[in-house]
């Protein structure tokens, strides 16, 4: 597999989604599984699996014929395409374009920051990634809901939480979007509907199930008919071990919550290979267990990507539940800025890094006339200003003071309780000041 | 006896006194409400003698002094109404959650069996079929996640009261608990709130086992962010559980296994309880004992025998486990000057250890004595019943311990 000489997207006229939802025994209604099942993930350290014939380079692709995806299978259906059926318009295609620029040059910017001593502790870096948080949340509207992970500025960013707020939060400071108390793990946004930054894994599904329990709630309890909001869950492959992931994949096929489970799979938690890891690797499989569809798609291919978020949103916000969707990505960096990321194998990396979401969607752009080179760098350009601006604005923010230090432990500081005086702790001035004796 | 003369003394507030005859049966029938217990109805019977030296205990027809009474007809409630409806503990659980979902459509209810099924302790009885299976609803067996859902719901507006079937289960949701009910509306620097309430029976019953016996408010204190109160009569029960629903905090409500049965007549008009204040049980001047839960029946009982010896000692129901009524707490200590705390928790790290230090650390001038803290034994609730009962506090400590103080 380290011959795959041309880095190709697969043609934007196959992706990976069958269109007929084909009728089963155990899932009624629901679509069909999407995808071939059987496939197992080359693994580039040696091990004998097989390789799945759509990420080969072997495939007779050309952005302009019909292509076949051969399968024994008979779920993957072709789609033919007529050669003017393009994917994306030209706005869509350059809002996609900026906003996968957007993600990489800030993560690019937060690594330059980390070593020259502006932030500290763990962060956690997207690049390569961009094609799932893009092509899921560009989908989303704006009252709808983002959970993530600790590797979630990205996701903030792709929500609409400003480049300057996420950065200053970074560097600690009370203007980030967390007035500095959270940090690269927890970012959260009441206004843009983020709700979290987790540092443990596994733990922000249920949050997510939660939200999404809170739209089916409002619109049955409440009969707000507008309450149809949709969360989107984005964990990674390690979390798919864990207790937390099949209790909300069941709680949420249970009630039909209007959520979308998205695997970020770069096949490393740390370094622990996915495959080492895994009974079935295939976590896609894991969805119709628990009556949901379970897709796979490209998840270096944000087009393709976007194809299955535009049908998944859409299940969910007309009700009929949730779905289990798992891309195949690759971070191009360590897990963290911390990890000297020894373990994965070189010709791996370099068998992904020729798959860079944001070049493949630049050829696109480029090769169906949406786009030339003079948009693509004016938009870079435009971008690269933004994360200047976001650094001075941060760097020129004021570090928190210590009367900040308790002042959102509780939403009603009557929490604090009554001082020895009879009035309410949070009464006294030099309590939140942190002047007086806790 | 001495009993009526306690009546007439303890007026005005909800002291819940057995009446003294010799034999007191009380029907506590609280099987129908364990799952766990098949069939057979326990029968209790109060010991008479308050000459008994607190060595003797009697066990020989399965008598156990309890903590669980009937309260006497004709004392009232701690509120001044002279009407007012009498109820069970878990009753006015019932009728304070009920108050507030009729008040706030966006307060739900999520747990195990709490719908269908009532509630394993009959507290949420009738709910799911007036207010539908999404408000009142019956989860799987996934205590972590529906916690965290119960938590990502509040996030986006409602006010969910997550039931524990036993507190002990709540174990398996400590990481949503702690990080996330505790701490995010501090990591996100203020945007979120989690109005949530979780709450749940927990407690030594009678020989459950170790494992339902547990008592999770020492493992909680130490959660920045958490509100922790705990429920002792139907009273405060109801007013406890509509304070949690209304504030904007996360709140643990603890309940005990053994207090679902009291009864009290409560105040017709609506009512609310004070989260952080102290409830004061039995003014007094000797020495302040400070209580919660089931342990305070246990000390109303020591009380009995105290006065006959002639102690007066004040007796203080904390209720607000974090944080202290420092308040209460602080102005019975300048008047007594001794301070006795008896708690159900284990000895090491339990809520009598934070007390104590609280006590040291702002009251150290005006103690004329140690401190002395009666807990639970540091031991895995055993089964048999002889063991469990010298696992907690019993009456006859506590009257030598306020013997010993008193000195």
């Amino acid at each position: 597999m380290t011959t795959m000489s041309t880095a190709r997207i697969p043609p934007a006229s196959s992706p990976c989604i069958a269109r007929k939802p084909k009728a089963s025994s155990n899932t009624g209604k629901l679509p069909r599984v999407y995808v071939k099942p059987g496939w197992l993930r080359k693994d580039l350290m040696g091990s004998n699996l097989r390789f799945s014939e759509f990420r080969s380079a072997k495939l007779p692709c050309s952005p302009l014929t019909v292509s076949a995806i051969a399968s024994a299978s008979e779920l993957v259906k072709e789609r033919i395409e007529t050669k003017s059926e393009l994917l994306v318009t030209r706005e869509e295609g350059l809002e996609l374009y900026e906003d996968m620029i957007l993600g990489r040059s800030f993560e690019d910017m937060c690594a330059q920051m980390y070593y020259r001593g502006k932030m500290f502790g763990f962060v956690h870096l997207y690049n390569g990634q961009e094609a799932v948080s893009t092509g899921f949340i560009k989908m989303l509207k704006a009252h709808d809901s983002v959970c993530s992970t600790y590797r979630d500025h990205v996701h903030a960013l792709s929500k609409g939480v400003p480049a300057r707020a996420v950065m200053s939060e970074l560097f600690g400071k009370t203007t980030g979007c967390c007035r500095g108390q959270g940090g690269s793990m927890h970012m959260f946004s009441k206004e843009h509907g983020v709700l979290g930054g987790f540092a443990f894994i596994g733990e922000g599904i249920p949050v997510a199930l939660g939200a999404a329990f809170s739209s089916k709630y409002k619109q049955e309890v409440l009969k707000d008919e507008k309450a149809n909001a949709v969360t989107v869950a984005f964990f990674g492959d390690g979390t798919c071990n864990n207790g937390q992931f099949f209790e909300s994949l069941n709680m949420a096929a249970l009630w039909k919550l209007p959520i979308i489970f998205v695997v970020e799979n770069n096949l490393w938690a740390i370094g622990m290979s996915h495959i080492r890891a895994t009974s079935v690797p295939d976590i896609w499989e894991k969805g119709p267990a628990f009556g949901m569809p379970g897709v796979h798609v490209d998840g270096m291919d944000v087009l393709k990507v976007r194809e299955v978020a535009k049908e998944a949103v859409a299940r969910a916000r007309r009700g009929d539940g949730p779905t289990l969707v798992e891309c195949e990505t690759y971070r191009f960096r360590g897990h963290s800025l911390a990890d000297p990321d020894e373990l994965r194998n070189p010709a791996e990396k370099a068998h992904y890094a020729a798959r860079d979401p944001i070049v493949s969607l630049k050829k696109y752009l480029i090769e169906n006339n949406l786009a030339n080179e003079s948009d693509l760098k004016s938009i870079e350009k435009k971008i690269d200003e933004i994360i200047e601006e976001a650094v001075e604005f941060a760097d020129a923010s004021p570090l928190p003071q210590r009367g900040q230090l308790l002042e959102n432990v509780f939403a009603d500081p009557k929490g604090f309780g009554i001082g020895p005086d009879g009035r309410y702790r949070c009464e006294d001035p030099g309590f939140t000041a942190g002047t007086a004796q806790v | 006896m001495a009993s009526s003369a306690m009546a007439q003394g303890f007026g005005g507030f909800t002291a819940l006194m057995p009446s003294f005859s010799s034999s007191n049966r009380l029907q506590l029938g609280f099987s129908k409400h364990l799952p766990e217990w098949k069939g057979s109805s326990i029968v209790i019977r109060l010991d008479a003698s308050f000459s008994q030296s607190s060595n003797s205990r009697k066990r020989a027809s399965k008598l156990v002094t309890s903590a669980v009474v009937v309260k006497d007809e004709t004392a009232t409630s701690a509120a001044t109404s002279k009407t007012g409806h009498e109820l069970l503990l878990f009753e006015a659980l019932r009728e304070g959650l009920d108050e507030e979902m009729e008040r706030d459509p966006r307060v739900c209810v999520v747990g195990e069996d709490v719908g269908h099924y009532g509630g394993s302790y009959k507290v949420t009885k009738g709910m799911a079929e007036k207010y539908g299976d999404l408000r009142v609803l019956d989860t799987p067996i996934a205590e972590n996640s529906f916690t965290g859902m119960g938590v990502g719901a509040a996030m986006t507006g409602l006010r969910p009261v997550i039931e524990g079937m036993n507190m002990g289960f709540l174990l398996l949701a400590f990481n949503q608990i702690s990080n996330n009910c505790g701490m995010l509306h501090y990591t996100s620097g203020g945007q979120f709130t989690i109005p949530v309430v979780i709450r749940g029976p927990g407690g030594v019953g009678r020989q459950l086992g170790a494992e339902h016996s547990q008592r999770l408010e020492s493992y909680f204190q130490s959660v920045p962010g958490l509100q922790m109160v705990a429920c002792s009569t139907p009273y405060n029960a109801k007013g406890l559980m509509k304070a949690a629903i209304r504030s904007e905090n996360p709140v643990i409500l603890f309940e005990h296994v053994l207090l679902y049965n009291l009864k009290e007549k409560i105040p017709d008009e609506e009512y609310v309880c004070c989260l952080e204040e102290a409830e004061m049980v039995r003014p007094g001047a000797d020495v302040t004992i400070l209580t919660y839960s089931r342990m305070r029946y246990h000390v109303m009982q020591a009380a009995k025998t105290l006065v006959n010896k002639g102690y007066d000692p004040e007796i203080i129901d904390i209720r607000s486990l974090k944080p202290f009524d420092l308040h209460t707490i602080g102005n019975s200590i300048k008047k007594t000057h001794r301070v006795l705390i008896v708690e159900e928790c284990m000895r090491t790290g339990g809520i009598g250890a934070s007390l104590r230090a609280a006590i040291i650390e702002n009251f150290w001038d005006y103690l004329d004595a140690p401190i002395m803290c009666l807990s639970s034994q540091d031991v895995p609730t055993p089964y048999a019943g002889t063991l469990e009962d010298w696992t907690v506090v019993q009456p006859p400590q506590i009257v030598s311990a306020v013997e010993q103080i008193c000195q």
